[in-house]
Formats: structure tokens, sequence, C-alpha cells
């Protein structure tokens, strides 16, 4: 501190304008490597493969936007960074500057106008871009189908519409006509959900009490994940399905696959598999093992209950009741409300009774 | 022991305590007796009412309200003595005390605490997210650790540290003696450790802690186990923290600023303070409706949320983002203000464009309110509200922008010295436009439809509030650590600090983006196969990360200890909080100084902000020599 006292007056016999002349720094020079770096990164932005396989012709046009976002914004974080690091460069502390002062320059107003007014025209540029793309995206398409979308803890319930007087089709897959605008009508019976299937881009929240929809035409076959984006409970991160985007003939052969009755129950029917049941559900039900831990059945989740535990000892009565009235009585640690309600319906009474004999032998009861 | 039962303080509150869990019984047992409820003690009521009477008979033991309880009562109340002010050893920071600088140390330090806790839980999140599938702890565990992650760092981290620092600086940079409210500002104090034990309490709540997230969506959060409530009476507390203090800066800015001290010589740190403020006021009370709301349909039975009931889904979002949208802002305005007030003494020049600078915090204000429902994209609102929430959205980056630049053309042709407040601020700046643009591409609506609710959000926002909030926290408090502490920091382990957090901070957030993108959802303990790899290198990456904040407690605990002392100006700065000693004066000044200048004018040959007449042992500020003698 005393060394800078005596120093004080030698560092003020220079002018801040003779510390910082103007000009040292070429702007020329910020320009040229700017330029290259913004190019550089642009290029690397547009090679990154940041999607996943587009998978409609919706995902297509987001794809296109996302390119055009990157065009804009790389520029504009090489702008700042170059001024910063050219600033430290040019203009950071030297030795015998420890008592200077920059020149005291107070403003531009000219230069302030030009950085409120260009990114403005930017922006708005960019929204009526957007707005364009959005009204593409949500625009309706001759002979859209429509399909029914349930979000409930912790599955997806698609339901097919056959036409009048026809029975509907229940999936907890999502199968789809490959070319086939699609229209999904997207309800919640418990919380909030997100139908969202990421090769189509588009996600729409399932709220309790209204419906939401979306649009997508899918045009690429294949299979790709359905995920729950929303916060939902326990189960959340598990809820996921397939949608199976394939031909007319196999999508019809689907439905025809859905649509037929039940395995007979009795009789000489094939006799459904309770460990099938157990880890893959029917079609229609939701797979007990998304949820539980069973040694038998090599599953190891743990949303609800462990089974080799809980149902070690019980019977067939207990077991059959907590299936079909799962808040009859909750194991403690558990809450109510979080086990789908709906066993009672997806299962046939064959397959009730086969899961819980399949459950009562897999837990030594 | 009698008389310290009856005198304010720890051993009072604990007793104050057993009061209010005894009233708690009580009450549920004379309101089910009354309505013949089965059984008569019900633990989950029990609990409900505790937890707003336990933190109350705690705010009222420790002396929270002794002064007015005493003058409401008509008995004398203590003469201002200021017996309170000032704090000799470090247990005066753990009683009541109404001086601005123990309040905003407290403050600082608290929020710090928190910080130190919300980041282990993060590494818990990162050490059960490094592999797919489930390692460490369970959905409910997993799901309560990113809720309480994510409510103690906006509630009881970012939001009153800002308040803090400011506690501490703002009344000595406009020449006040104090804030307006001395009581009020120990109330708002006391009312954050409360929040926070609760919402860190919530995890021995029976079924586990709030699970619901930070924004706890209803109806998810109406069907949660108890531990929701901790969360929704937490935010009470801190809410009201919050607005107090937020009162207690306008009263203090509007009222008590020095002779002299226009508007526009204020420091921006006071005017983005001032602008945080009117957010506060105006938005705070708006989440505390949103989880009062989720109190009565839970507790109550009130079906707001209940569309079976004629309940509005949709309504709890509006409300809640027209509070949690602003207060974005309110996390980020005060670091606007710390940043202009770094650079300007670090670049030895004015803030270029100071008056602008002042105009777009203003701006970002009025446009905060605008813009809420821009989180709501996806949510089955009414479609056409998207498009103008859109076009505000993206506008509102024109004032930021005019900020972001006018910083740009500060540092130009300054002499800028590199030290640790100086790079968290150029650090700042980097990574804050980072956090800015994605900002702007999630305003783009049929993007937004696609990375909404996964990690792009969680890139975002950390890029936001990590590299943009956070990186200005510690240029702030490296900054002020030498007037806070009369110490000075260790500049070598300062600048480690940097680079590590620099470094490791980009190394966890930016692949968010790219796995965001890709498909993957936020909030899941599991993830698909997929995005395995990039999961692990982030865990890795966040533990470093953990590791670098420890450079920065050792750092701070070792230079308040026994670091060099301070001199009264180590940066050669202008504001009037560096004219006075280090640490200040038990009053902030001998004599009132009068304001004859701006702020920053660095470079003006004997340019002064503030004189002190006749404060002979008032330090002078660098060139105010000449000017001084001559007033």
């Amino acid at each position: 501190m005393a060394e800078e006292e005596t120093t004080r007056e030698g560092a003020r016999t220079r002018s801040p304008e003779e510390v910082r002349p103007k000009g040292q720094a070429s702007i020329a020079q910020m320009i040229i490597i700017g330029a290259i770096a913004s190019a550089l990164g642009i290029a690397l932005g547009l090679i990154i493969n940041w999607f996943p396989t587009p998978a409609s012709t919706q995902a297509e046009k987001i794809d296109t936007l996302y390119d055009v976002l990157i065009i804009v914004s790389v520029p504009v974080f090489v702008l700042v960074t170059v001024v910063v690091l050219f600033s430290v460069w040019k203009f950071r502390m030297r030795p015998g500057e420890e008592l200077a002062d920059g020149p005291p320059i107070h403003g531009n107003t000219r230069l302030e106008v030009i950085w409120t007014a260009i990114p403005a025209i930017v922006l708005v540029a960019l929204c009526t871009y957007a707005y364009v793309t959005l009204t593409d995206l949500e625009e309706a398409q001759a002979g859209e189908q429509r399909i029914n979308v349930y979000g409930q803890q912790f599955a997806w319930t698609f339901e097919y519409p056959q036409g009048a007087g026809k029975k509907p089709v229940l999936s907890n897959q999502l199968y789809l006509k490959e070319n086939q605008p699609v229209r999904f009508f997207v309800k919640a019976k418990d919380v909030i959900h997100d139908f969202w299937v990421p090769a189509f881009r588009m996600k729409i929240d399932a709220v309790p009490g209204i419906t939401t929809d979306y649009r997508v035409t899918p045009n690429r076959i294949g299979n790709y994940p359905v995920v729950c984006a929303e916060l939902c409970g326990l189960g959340h991160a598990v809820m996921r399905s397939t949608a199976h985007v394939v031909s007319a003939a196999k999508y019809d052969a689907f439905m025809q696959k859905l649509t037929a009755p039940p395995a007979p129950t009795g009789g000489g029917g094939a006799a459904p598999d309770g460990k099938t049941l157990f880890t893959q559900g029917n079609g229609t039900s939701t797979a007990c093992g998304a949820c539980h831990t069973l040694a038998d059945a090599g599953t190891s989740a743990s949303t609800g209950p462990n089974l080799d535990e809980g149902l070690k000892g019980r019977d067939a009565n207990f077991i059959k009741q907590s299936i079909l009235e799962p808040d009859a009585q909750v194991t403690q640690g558990y809450n109510k409300g979080i086990m789908p309600k709906d066993y009672g319906q997806t299962l046939s009474a064959a397959e009730q009774d086969a899961l819980v004999s399949y459950l009562q032998k897999a837990t030594g009861g | 022991m009698a008389v310290s039962l009856r005198a304010p303080g720890w051993y009072r509150a604990a007793l104050w305590v057993a009061i209010g869990v005894a009233f708690s019984f009580a009450l549920t047992i004379v309101i089910r007796g009354l309505y013949g409820w089965d059984p008569l003690v019900d633990s989950e009521t029990v609990l409900q009412i505790g937890l707003f009477a336990v933190p109350l008979t705690f705010l009222g033991g420790i002396g929270c309200f002794d002064y007015w309880l005493y003058w409401a009562a008509g008995r004398k109340t203590r003469p201002e003595d200021h017996a309170s002010h000032g704090a000799h050893s470090w247990k005066d920071y753990f009683k009541v005390n109404t001086d601005h600088k123990v309040i905003g140390t407290q403050y600082v330090v608290t929020s710090f605490f928190f910080l130190f806790v919300g980041g282990l839980i993060a590494m818990l999140m990162r050490a059960e997210l490094a592999q797919p599938g489930r390692q460490f702890v369970d959905a409910e565990t997993f799901n309560g650790l990113f809720s309480v992650h994510a409510s103690l760092l906006i509630f009881l981290f970012i939001i009153p540290v800002f308040a803090g620092l400011a506690n501490y600086v703002l009344p000595l940079m406009i020449g006040a003696p104090d804030m307006a409210f001395p009581r009020l500002n120990a109330l708002s104090f006391w009312m954050l450790p409360t929040a926070g034990a609760l919402m860190t309490a919530s995890f021995l709540a029976p079924g586990g802690s709030f699970a619901a997230g930070w924004t706890a969506y209803a109806p998810l959060s109406t069907t949660q186990p108890i531990g929701q409530v901790f969360f929704t009476i937490g935010v009470q507390f801190a809410g009201a923290s919050s607005i107090a203090t937020a009162l207690n800066f306008l009263v203090t800015i509007i009222t008590m600023r020095a002779p002299g001290m226009s508007f526009f010589r204020m420091p921006l740190l006071v005017w983005a303070n001032f602008s945080t403020s009117l957010l506060v006021v105006i938005a705070t009370p708006f989440i505390a409706a949103s989880q009062l709301f989720v109190l009565l349909d839970r507790a109550l039975g009130f079906n707001f949320f209940d569309p079976a009931q004629g309940g509005d889904v949709l309504m709890y979002q509006h409300v809640f983002w027209f509070y949690s949208h602003p207060a974005v802002y309110i996390m980020m305005l005060p670091g606007f203000g710390i940043i202009s007030e770094v650079l300007a003494v670090k670049s030895r020049k004015p803030v270029f464009g100071y008056r602008m600078m002042a105009f777009s915090l203003l701006a970002i204000v009025v446009l905060g309110f605008t813009v809420w429902a821009h989180h709501m994209f996806v949510s089955g609102m009414q479609s056409w509200i998207r498009i103008p929430m859109m076009v505000t959205t993206a506008i509102i980056a024109v004032p930021t922008g005019i900020k972001i630049f006018s910083w740009l053309a500060t540092l130009w042709r300054g002499v800028l010295k590199l030290d640790t407040p100086m790079l968290f601020a150029l650090g700042f700046i980097t990574m804050f436009v980072l956090g800015g643009i994605s900002g702007v591409m999630l305003a783009i609506i049929p993007f937004t439809i696609h990375v909404s609710d996964t990690y792009f959000i969680v890139a975002h926002i950390h890029y936001v509030l990590f590299g943009g909030s956070l990186f200005t926290i510690f240029a702030g408090v490296y900054y002020w650590f030498p007037k806070m502490t009369g110490r000075m920091y260790d500049e070598t382990l300062g600048r480690l600090h940097f680079w590590l957090t620099f470094i490791f901070f980009n190394l966890t957030f930016a692949p968010m983006h790219l796995i965001g993108v890709q498909g993957m959802p936020r909030r899941v303990a599991d993830y698909a196969q997929q995005f395995a790899s990039w999961n692990l290198a982030i865990s890795v990456a966040s533990f470093a990360l953990g590791l670098s904040t420890l450079v920065f407690l050792y750092n701070m605990i070792a230079s308040w200890r026994g670091g060099p002392r301070a001199a009264a100006n180590p940066w050669r700065a202008l504001t009037l909080e560096w004219q006075v000693s280090s640490p200040p004066p038990i009053f902030n000044f001998d004599t009132i100084p009068t304001v004859v200048g701006g702020p920053y004018e660095y470079g003006v040959p004997g340019a002064v902000h503030g004189v002190f007449k006749g404060g002979a042992e008032v330090p002078q500020p660098a060139g105010a020599r000449e000017h001084a003698t001559a007033d």
C-alpha cells in the first residue's frame, strides 16, 4: 500500500487516452477471427447428430428449424466470446499499469440504438418463421385417423376406434400406419402425464379433466420409444411404451389380432401363461414386472412392493384382491392410487386365474 | 436457567417450540373431538398444524417479535440503545440482531450452507444417474432428491444470498446507517433457516420427502404423502421472508439515500435490487397462493384442482408460473447489479450506457410479467396464447442483450485486472450468453414442443442459474469479502476455484443439451441404454465440480480466520461502501456522505462519488484528494 502511494503521482502522468489509445485492438482482426469461429461453430452445430431418427413429416420441419436456430445462435455466442477474449488479450493490466484508468467513455447513443434494434429485428423474424412452422405442424390433414391416448400411473393405453357400431380396440402399444396422418386425443386418468414420441418431435400434456391433441404423419417404418415427459410419480421413469410404424397390411394384421376374442376359459384352448402375463402383459394390460420385483420372473423394478417378500405365503384370495383392488390393502411404505385399478377389465377371468396361480407358485404360497 | 428461559434466545426458543407442539396436539384434539371424529389424535393433522405452529413459536422464542409484543402489550419497550448492533464474537451471529451488516453475513453464510446441502443432494442424484437402472436409491427417494435440490437452491440459496449480499452492501452504497426497518430485517432472516429446516426435514417425514418437483404440479402434489406439506408450508416462510426483505429494500432505497444520491447517481447494484424488490413484492404472493391452494386441496379437501369436482388443473400452472417466471429474474437481476459493480471497478472504466442499464432492468421487470405461459407451451392451454407469449419471451432478450453489449463496451479499452471477481464476471458473461441463447431457442414454440421436459431444459436452467447467477454470486462474494470480513482472501486459491468451476461446470452441463434433444426426459431415476455413456461422463464431471467448491470453502474459512488484514479500499473503487473502513464502523458512517457525482467516474480526472465533510478519519477515494480539499 505504501508503495502504491508513492507511485500514484507517477502513474497519473499518463492520461487514460495514452494508456489505452484508440485502435489498439484491430476491429478487422476481430471480425476475421469471429467470422472463422462462427463458420466453424455453425459447421460443428450442423454436423452434430442432435436428434433421434426422424419418423414423421413434423420431425423434418422441426429439425430444419433447429438448423436455422443454430445458424443464428452461434455468431451471437462467438461475438460475445471474441470481444471478451480480445479485451483480456489487449487490455489486461500490464506491469506498471496498477494505478492507471481506462478512458472515461460513458456511452454511445448510436451504438446503443444499433444493439437494441438489430436483436429486436432478428428475434421478430425468428418468431415469424416459428409461427409459420407451427401452423404447418398443426395443420389438419385429409383423411386423419383418430387415436385416443390415455395416460395413467404408470402406463399408456391406446384406443383405436373401429367405426360405428364396433368396439374400439385397446392396446398398450402404439400401432401406426406409415404415411397415414393421425390425430391423437390425449386424456389423463389420474395426474398430469405427457405423451411424447421423440422420433415424431411432438408432445402434449395429458391433463385430467380436459382432452388435448396433436397431429403427426409417421413416415418411416420402425419401432420408436414412447415416453412420459411430465413427472407423474414413482414410476414416471419407467412409463414407456413403443410406437410401431408399420405398413398398412401389417397394421390391419395387428388390429385383427387385438380384436380376436380372448382365449376361451376352460375347454381345450391354450391356457394363458402366468409368467408371460407377468413379464409382458397381454397386449392390453400393463406388465406387472414393470413395477414389481419377482425373482422367478427375473424382474427387479422397485416402483411397487417386492413380491418375493410381499406375497410370500399369502393365499390366492389375497393375491387376487391385490391385483383387482390394489388399494384394498397397501404394503407399508407404499401409497394408495399408484397401481392401476383396471386389471379387472384388461385381464380375462382365465388370465387372472393364471396370474394368481403363477404368483402363488413363484412366491412359495 | 429461569432467566435464560425468559430472555430471547435458543433456550426460550426450545421452550416455546415445546409449547407449539403441545398446542398442535391440543388444537387437533379439540377440533376432532367437537366433530366427533375418530381417532382423536391424527398424526397427519398434528403434523400439519405443527408445521405452522413450530416455526412461529421458534421465531417468537428466539426473539423476533419481542419489541412488537412488548409494545402491543403496553409494556415498556427496551430503549433503542443499539445493543443488538454489531457482532463481537461468532456467538452473536446466532442471536437476533438488527444490524444490517450482521444480518447480511447471517444471510450469506446460511444460504451457502444450503448451497452445500443442495449440492450434496445433486451428487447423490448424479451417483444414481451414473448408470441406467437403479443403484443407490429407489424411485421415491430420487423424486424427493431432485425436488429438494431445486427447492433449496432456489428458495434457500439463490434468492436469499442475493438478499444477503445486498443487505450488507446496499445501505453502505446509498450512504444509509442501516436498513429502514431493522427489526423486520431480522425477522426476514430468521424465517429463512426455518424454511430451510422444514424442506430438509421432509426426508424424515413418513412416506418420504416431497417428490412432485419444485414445481409441485397439481394434482400430483395434492395426492402426495405428508412430505409435500413440508414444501407447501416451507415456501410460505421463504416467501414471507422474501417479501419482507423486498419491502425493506424498497423503503430503504426510496427514503434513506444520502444527500445528493439521486436515482441516477445510484450504483447499478442498487438499481438491480430496486427492480428485484418490485418483482418480489408483486409476484411472490402468487406462489404463496398456489401452494396454499395445494395445502387446502390436500389437507381439507377443497378440490381446487380436482376436475371431477369442478376444479381446474391448468389454473395451478398459471398461478404458479405467474410467480415462478418473474422468479427467474429475481434470481438474475441482483447478479446483473454485481457484475456492473465488478466490471466497472476491475476495468477502470465507467459502466457503458449507465442509464440504459438502469432502464433495461425496469424493462425486464415489466416484460417479466408477460411471459409466464412459455412454461406451458405443451400444457394443453388454449393454443392461440402461445404466440404472444413466444413474442414477448423473445423480446425480453433485447433488454438483456443491451446489458451484455454494454458490459462488453465497458471492458473495451479498459485496464482489466484479471483477479478472481473479474474472472467470475467474465465467465458469467460468456456462460450467461449460452443460457440466454438456449432461452431464446426455448421461446421458439416448435423447438420447445420437442425439448420441453427434457435434459435440454435442465441444461438451460443450469447455464442460467449456475453459469449465470452462481458465477455472479461468487464474483460478489470475492469482491466484497474484504469489506465484510476485514480480511483478504487467497488470490491463488480463488483463481484455482474459478478455473475448476468453469471447466467442470461446462463438462457437466453442456452435454445435457445434447441428450435432451436426443430424447432423454428430465426428472427420471432411470433412462434408456442409449444415454448411458453421456450420463456417466456427466456424473464424473459433476463430482469434480462438487469437489471444486471445497477449494472455495477452505479459502473462505481460512481467510476469514487468518487472512491478511484488508485495506479500506483495496480495489480503488469509488462507490461509498469502499470509503469506510473494512469492516465498516458500527453505524457505517462517522459522518453521512454527500454525493456529488456518478458512481463509476473512473478515468475522469479528479472525479469523486461522495464526499465526507469534516470526516478526517474517513479514507478518500482514488483521485478524490484534490476535489475534496477544494470543496
